[in-house]
């Protein structure tokens, strides 16, 4: 399973991805926008995991962009913030269940991810 | 009668206006009482008081003018009475003497007869006697023996005689003289009416009769002249003519001034001898020397005006009693219904600013929620990073040590995330989803998830849902949440045994459900019923309670467009009471929308 992780947060996006890489995923991070947009360029992913804000540009028109690119891939919002703007915004793009607040446990995360990824999860 | 006061004294009279902030009314309500009070009775009670005044001496000059008045016309009738009493017997005297020649009168029986004459047509004639020109009086009939007596060196006798400058052109024209009434050779008070004729052929004899004053006291002594009044005749030296009830005897000096002449009656006031008031009404009585005095006393008199100004008073009084009353009722409604209309706004500037400031706990609930969440989850990673580390690698795998300091972090983490995450549900404006809903069904579901806790602790249960309720459209979810709360918290506040009760029904106004959840468990001090719905506020520390149950239950009843209050008594328990409208209308006041960034 390829995962992009996606966060301004570097401490955590390489934490998290090499956790990820322990537990047989490969993760790979960017921490702004630009990368992350190089990075699909480059490569094919899964499952992108993004933060919903992020330094200019959001996490869900860094979606809509990624999604251009490589249509089949799914998407998973982590969020800090419980607002209500990010609540709306997450469920109409992702649905409901697409959406985690940090900080995330990590078997949760990767139930969500396996679940995901069989199929299971709402298309993203 | 205190308790009756109590019961209707105004709430504003005792209201104290120490209270600071939204407390403070903006009014002082016992002083707008007193100035309500003091302008209008002000506004009312000086032109009241000023026409009394103006009504009081008006009248009283007005009574006072009258009462001169009838006395003066009362001296007007009186002089007129006199006068033509004495006219009517000098115009007898004079029909003698112009009737009867010198030798007619001169003779004894003929005078006689004359004075019976007048004895029988005019009252009460004492005598009658003819002074001829030497003054020596030449015939008398009456009761006395004054035949020959000479008149000649008396003050009437020369007052009488013809001057020598005047030339009388009707030689019929007699001369009179009415005397002071004297007691002379008769020893009794009388007065004396001379007539004097001029002969023709030279030469003059007078006429001269005795007159009884009891006639002339008659007249005066029949007029009405009230208590105190006096009525008596003095000649022009002042020597009382005529009985006076009180200013002396007949003959006597009178101790009253002579007053001024004058044609016409008069009327003065003054003091008498005795000091008082007097107010005096006198005529000079034309052809006599008698002036006619009338005197009353003024206090006598006020006793009319004194009953008008009594009157008056009383009428006065009465009106002030009944203004005063009615200002003073009239002032208490306004002023209360003021204060009530005040008090009411009071509390809704203290429910609205109440919410404000859970709105702003709730925006900052969210930011601080926001702003610990991101280095949590760092935390989170690293620590998570360092286990799978140890899980991972098989030389760290043994150290049992190690991971459970880590395990630890993690699950501090965990309990912080926990507590953020109820944080951001109390701040955030989640999605309501409304649907009918059957609060009997959504009560009895509350209840049932604390059932079992509530019979081993020893708790009754009540549940009093009203019939009248219909289903009604809200959140099922929050307020099922809402209800398992406050069951809960109830349950937990009554650690011995007790009652909760849970009651529903229509409020008065029909549109909206009152719910209330009761306890009787230990109940909450006045201090903290304030704060009982912020965030962190607990009572249960140590026992587990994060302080966000019952900010959460306020932040859901909002959402769902009800309001909630609470009412407690420490040591007998604890009621919540929550409003929801029949008709569903979210949150429109956005209190707890997360809306910071």
């Amino acid at each position: 399973m390829r995962v992009l992780l996606v966060d301004d947060e570097e401490e955590l996006v390489a934490t998290l991805a090499e956790r990820l890489d322990m537990r047989g995923i490969d993760a790979t991070w960017a921490t702004d926008y630009r990368t992350a947009l190089t990075l699909v360029e480059e490569k094919e992913f899964d499952i992108a995991l993004l933060d919903v804000r992020l330094p200019e540009m959001n996490g869900l028109e860094l979606k809509r962009q990624i999604g251009a690119r490589q249509p089949k891939m799914q998407f998973l919002f982590l969020t800090g913030h419980g607002s209500e703007e990010d609540f709306e915004a997450c469920s109409a793009e992702s649905g409901k269940e697409c959406y985690l607040i940090k900080p995330v446990q990590i078997e949760v995360l990767m139930a969500k991810l396996n679940e995901i990824c069989s199929g299971q999860g709402e298309p993203g | 009668m205190q308790n009756g006061w109590k019961s209707y004294k105004p709430k504003f009279l005792e209201h104290s206006n120490q209270a600071s902030g939204t407390d403070k009314s903006l009014i002082n309500f016992k002083r707008l009482w007193k100035q309500s009070i003091i302008i209008t009775l002000a506004v009312v009670l000086l032109p009241l008081f000023t026409l009394a005044v103006l009504d009081y001496t008006i009248s009283k000059k007005a009574l006072e003018s009258e009462l001169l008045l009838r006395s003066s016309r009362l001296v007007s009738n009186l002089r007129r009475n006199l006068t033509s009493y004495l006219e009517e017997r000098v115009f007898a005297l004079n029909f003698l003497i112009l009737d009867n020649s010198y030798e007619q009168l001169a003779d004894e029986n003929r005078l006689k007869q004359l004075l019976e004459h007048l004895k029988g047509g005019l009252g009460v004639w004492y005598d009658l006697g003819l002074v001829d020109h030497t003054g020596k009086q030449v015939n008398y009939t009456g009761p006395y023996n004054i035949r020959g007596v000479d008149y000649s060196g008396q003050d009437w006798y020369k007052k009488l005689l013809p001057k020598e400058q005047e030339t009388h052109t009707d030689s019929n024209a007699a001369q009179s003289d009415v005397s002071d009434v004297f007691l002379g050779f008769r020893m009794t008070p009388h007065l004396v009416i001379s007539v004097l004729h001029n002969d023709p052929q030279g030469g003059h004899y007078i006429l001269r009769a005795g007159l009884d004053i009891e006639q002339l006291n008659a007249i005066l002594s029949h007029t009405e002249l009230g208590n105190n009044g006096d009525a008596f005749l003095i000649n022009h030296e002042g020597i009382i003519q005529t009985p006076s009830r009180y200013y002396g005897a007949i003959m006597q000096q009178c101790p009253l001034p002579v007053p001024p002449f004058s044609q016409r009656t008069e009327v003065i006031e003054g003091q008498n001898h005795m000091g008082q008031e007097i107010v005096t009404s006198y005529a000079y009585i034309t052809g006599t020397p008698f002036i006619l005095i009338v005197v009353k006393q003024k206090d006598t008199m006020a006793g009319a005006w004194e009953s008008t100004g009594n009157n008056l008073l009383v009428f006065l009084a009465g009106s002030v009693l009944v203004i005063v009353a009615v200002v003073a009722g009239i002032s208490t409604y306004l002023v209360d219904s003021i204060y009530q209309a005040d008090q009411k706004r009071l509390a809704l500037l203290h429910q609205a600013e109440y919410a404000n400031k859970m709105a702003s706990i709730g925006r900052l609930s969210a930011g601080v929620a926001h702003e610990i969440n991101n280095p949590l989850a760092v935390i989170n990673e690293k620590a998570g990073l360092i286990k799978d580390l140890f899980t991972f690698r098989k030389e760290y795998a043994e150290d049992q040590r190690l991971l459970g300091l880590i395990g630890s972090i993690i699950n501090s983490v965990d309990r912080c995330a926990t507590i953020t995450r109820q944080l951001l549900s109390f701040a955030r404006n989640v999605q309501v989803n409304v649907q009918n809903i059957n609060l009997r069904h959504i009560v009895n579901d509350a209840l049932e998830a604390q059932i079992k806790a509530a019979s081993s602790r020893n708790i009754v249960i009540d549940v009093d849902i009203a019939e009248a309720i219909p289903e009604f459209p809200s959140d099922r979810g929050k307020l099922q949440q809402v209800l398992i709360n406050l069951v809960n918290n109830a349950v937990a506040a009554m650690k011995e045994g007790g009652r909760l009760g849970v009651k529903s029904w229509l409020a008065d106004d029909g549109a909206q459900v009152v719910i209330t959840v009761r306890d009787t468990g230990c109940g909450i001090p006045a201090e903290n019923i304030e704060k009982i719905f912020e965030p962190f506020f607990t009572t249960k520390s140590g026992s587990g309670g994060t302080g966000l149950g019952l900010s959460i239950t306020y932040g859901l009843v909002t959402e769902i467009g009800g309001s909630i209050g609470i009412e407690s008594t420490v040591g007998v328990g604890t009621t919540f009471t929550i409003t929801l409208p029949l008709k569903y209308q979210a949150d429109k006041g956005g209190t707890h929308a997360g809306t910071v960034g």
